[in-house]
């Protein structure tokens, strides 16, 4: 008999297996919806998917009445800007001090047990200081985005420095590398693919505390959008848009993986597709 | 193979069942036990005191039921929840009970007409000195709140409109950390959170509720068709209602003991409880409680709140007037007479009045 671990789907069978969680939650939402209506025709719940689309197709192809503008797109547009600087920000920042620590042991024992505690202080705790060091504008928004992911970025960056062969770096050294030397030509080309998976794994995060932020103080974004006609229980645009934040994620995932294998060939070789 | 297909088959079939039965809307009938949600504030902490001091399971066992008094602690969630079918009834103000269970289809009727907020709601200019000033300022509050209703109102008494400021959606919690940054200048809030903002240095009321009396109401509502199948639950609620508010009034000792307990259990101490209860106007008697639905008032104000309402799209997205949503007055009935979600019913309160609760 073979073993359940040396089953492997034929071609045709993984993408209906990948397939039928997402249709067998969609039968349930639909039995669920059209229970709820029938009990109530007014009901904002659950409601059917024909409504979600018609409000979906209303706020990405109709100006909104009162502002002209284009919902989701301007949403979007606001939302990913924030998403963007934050991450990009956290990783130009979390590179050069994680590879600053795990490289030089003064940086280490300096500043490593303070990122060490920094990366443990959830960020949405400091919220209310960071109003009043950042004020209310976009600027604290992104600065929420930084915080939350830069400490976990830089302990990791460093962690995968310090893990890296001593005898690599003894080598280059022989060869009279200075120490800059290293760190951009050693150390940096190798800790790249690291950073790509790093902020892989950060986007659910970042999405969170983007979200929150928006949640909190805003006048445009998916999640200043979600928290405002949450008030009146409107799920036909909640929905939407959540399955709209997971699509951008998934996308967001996908270019990263894209842009490592393209970049970094040498370090996807174990992996399987 | 087959075992795998009959794995699938139970699989789905377990799921749809778990899907279907918990989302089922709860089902009018007879029934013994109520559960009731309330949210911290002034006008609402009676509902805890009397849960903690026993004259909820006096009046509950009086009618032979079993009331459960469920603090939420956020008050949007509260309503949505209520909404959702899991409580009976809530607290809520009159705009919520329109524009979230009434405009998503629960025939919800206000049973008790607790108080209106007579400066528990106000705009604070940290920059400027009078309402006018705020033009092209940028507001921070709970957007499609009853501050923003305030707002609304406040503007068309110095003839400004909603588009001549813009407006930062602001989390009710948060909004007293937002009024401490420098960038804020202009702040719609209500107690407690107004009293902190408006002791900010330099900072101004400049238009509150007292300027609207009576049109900011805290009700407590019920589910029409549990109400119609079990009066008694409303009769049990009334009874308690103002069993508990006589001995808020009280200005002896028992009355001071309530307050304080109160006071505690919405984190504030005596003397805070009681500069809030100031800008709270509470129909302490049921008459007068009653008196007010059956007014004139009450129509006209209902009216200025689905104005409101229709106009920022709070009745929902595709509705085409104000008529869509029917409310009913004693006197009268706004809007569709076919389709009455939202009523007063003072019957209640009268009841308590002639003392037959």
């Amino acid at each position: 008999m073979t073993r359940a671990m040396n089953v492997v789907p034929p071609r045709g069978g993984r993408i209906l297996l990948a397939m039928l969680p997402f249709v067998l939650i969609a039968i349930i939402y639909v039995i669920g919806s059209a229970e709820r209506r029938a009990a109530n025709p007014d009901d904002k719940l659950l409601p059917p998917i024909s409504e979600m689309a018609a409000t979906t197709k209303r706020l990405a192809a109709e100006p909104d009445r009162r502002s002209g503008e284009y919902v989701l797109w301007v949403d979007t547009a606001a939302s990913l800007r924030r998403l963007a600087l934050g991450l990009g920000i956290a990783a130009a920042v979390g590179l050069a001090i994680g590879l600053t620590i795990g490289l030089l042991p003064v940086a280490g024992a300096g500043f490593g047990t303070l990122f060490a505690v920094l990366s443990m202080i959830p960020p949405m705790a400091v919220l209310p200081i960071l109003f009043i060091v950042f004020g209310l504008g976009e600027l604290s928004k992104v600065m929420l985005i930084i915080i939350g992911v830069t400490p976990t970025l830089i302990r990791d960056l460093s962690l995968e420095v310090s893990a890296m062969p001593r005898e690599q770096l003894i080598k280059a050294q022989t060869l009279g590398a200075s120490t800059w030397q290293v760190a951009i030509r050693v150390v940096l080309p190798q800790i790249m693919p690291r950073l790509l998976k790093c902020l892989r794994l950060m986007i659910g995060p970042a999405f969170l505390f983007l979200i929150s932020a928006e949640a909190i103080a805003s006048d445009v974004g998916l999640g200043y959008r979600i928290f405002l006609v949450r008030r009146y229980l409107s799920m036909d645009v909640i929905l939407p848009y959540v399955v709209w934040i997971t699509l951008l994620a998934f996308l967001l995932d996908l270019a990263l993986v894209y842009i490592g294998r393209r970049a970094f060939p040498w370090a996807f070789v174990q992996e399987p597709r | 193979m087959a075992t795998l297909k009959n794995l699938l088959t139970a699989v789905c079939t377990a799921c749809l069942l778990a899907a279907v039965s918990p989302t089922s809307p709860a089902l009018a009938a007879k029934k013994k036990e109520f559960n009731i949600a309330w949210t911290i504030y002034v006008g609402w902490m009676p509902w805890p005191y009397a849960a903690e001091a026993g004259i909820v399971k006096k009046w509950a066992d009086k009618y032979g039921i079993t009331i459960n008094v469920t603090q939420i602690n956020d008050y949007v969630e509260s309503i949505n929840q209520y909404t959702a079918g899991k409580f009976d009834g809530v607290t809520v103000t009159n705009m919520d009970a329109l524009t979230i269970p009434a405009a998503g289809g629960v025939d919800t009727t206000a049973v008790i007409m607790g108080d209106y907020s007579n400066g528990n709601d106000g705009v604070v200019l940290k920059k400027g000195k009078t309402l006018a000033d705020i033009k092209g300022q940028k507001i921070n509050l709970v957007e499609l709140s009853v501050s923003h209703y305030l707002l609304a109102r406040g503007l068309s008494t110095v003839k400004l409109d909603e588009k001549d400021i813009k407006t930062v959606n602001t989390s009710d919690a948060d909004i007293v950390a937002a009024a401490k940054s420098p960038d804020t200048t202009a702040i719609v809030t209500w107690n407690p959170q107004l009293l902190e903002v408006k002791a900010e240095p330099g900072a101004s009321l400049v238009f509150d509720s007292s300027k609207i009396p009576g049109e900011i109401q805290d009700l407590l509502v019920l589910n029409s068709e549990t109400l119609k199948d079990n009066p008694e639950i409303a009769k049990a609620l009334t009874g308690i209602w103002y069993e508990t508010i006589a001995l808020m009034k009280d200005s002896g000792e028992k009355g001071k003991a309530a307050r304080e307990a109160m006071a505690k259990l919405s984190g504030t101490d005596l003397a805070g409880f009681e500069t809030q209860l100031k800008t709270t106007h509470m129909y302490y008697a049921p008459k007068d409680g009653a008196d007010f639905m059956t007014g004139a008032e009450l129509p006209r104000i209902m009216d200025l709140v689905r104005s409101f309402c229709f106009e920022h799209n709070l009745l929902g997205e595709n509705v085409k007037s104000k008529d869509a949503v029917g409310i009913q007055t004693p006197t009268s009935t706004l809007g569709s007479a076919t389709n009455v979600k939202l009523r007063f019913d003072p019957s209640f309160m009268k009841l308590a009045a002639d003392g037959k609760l």
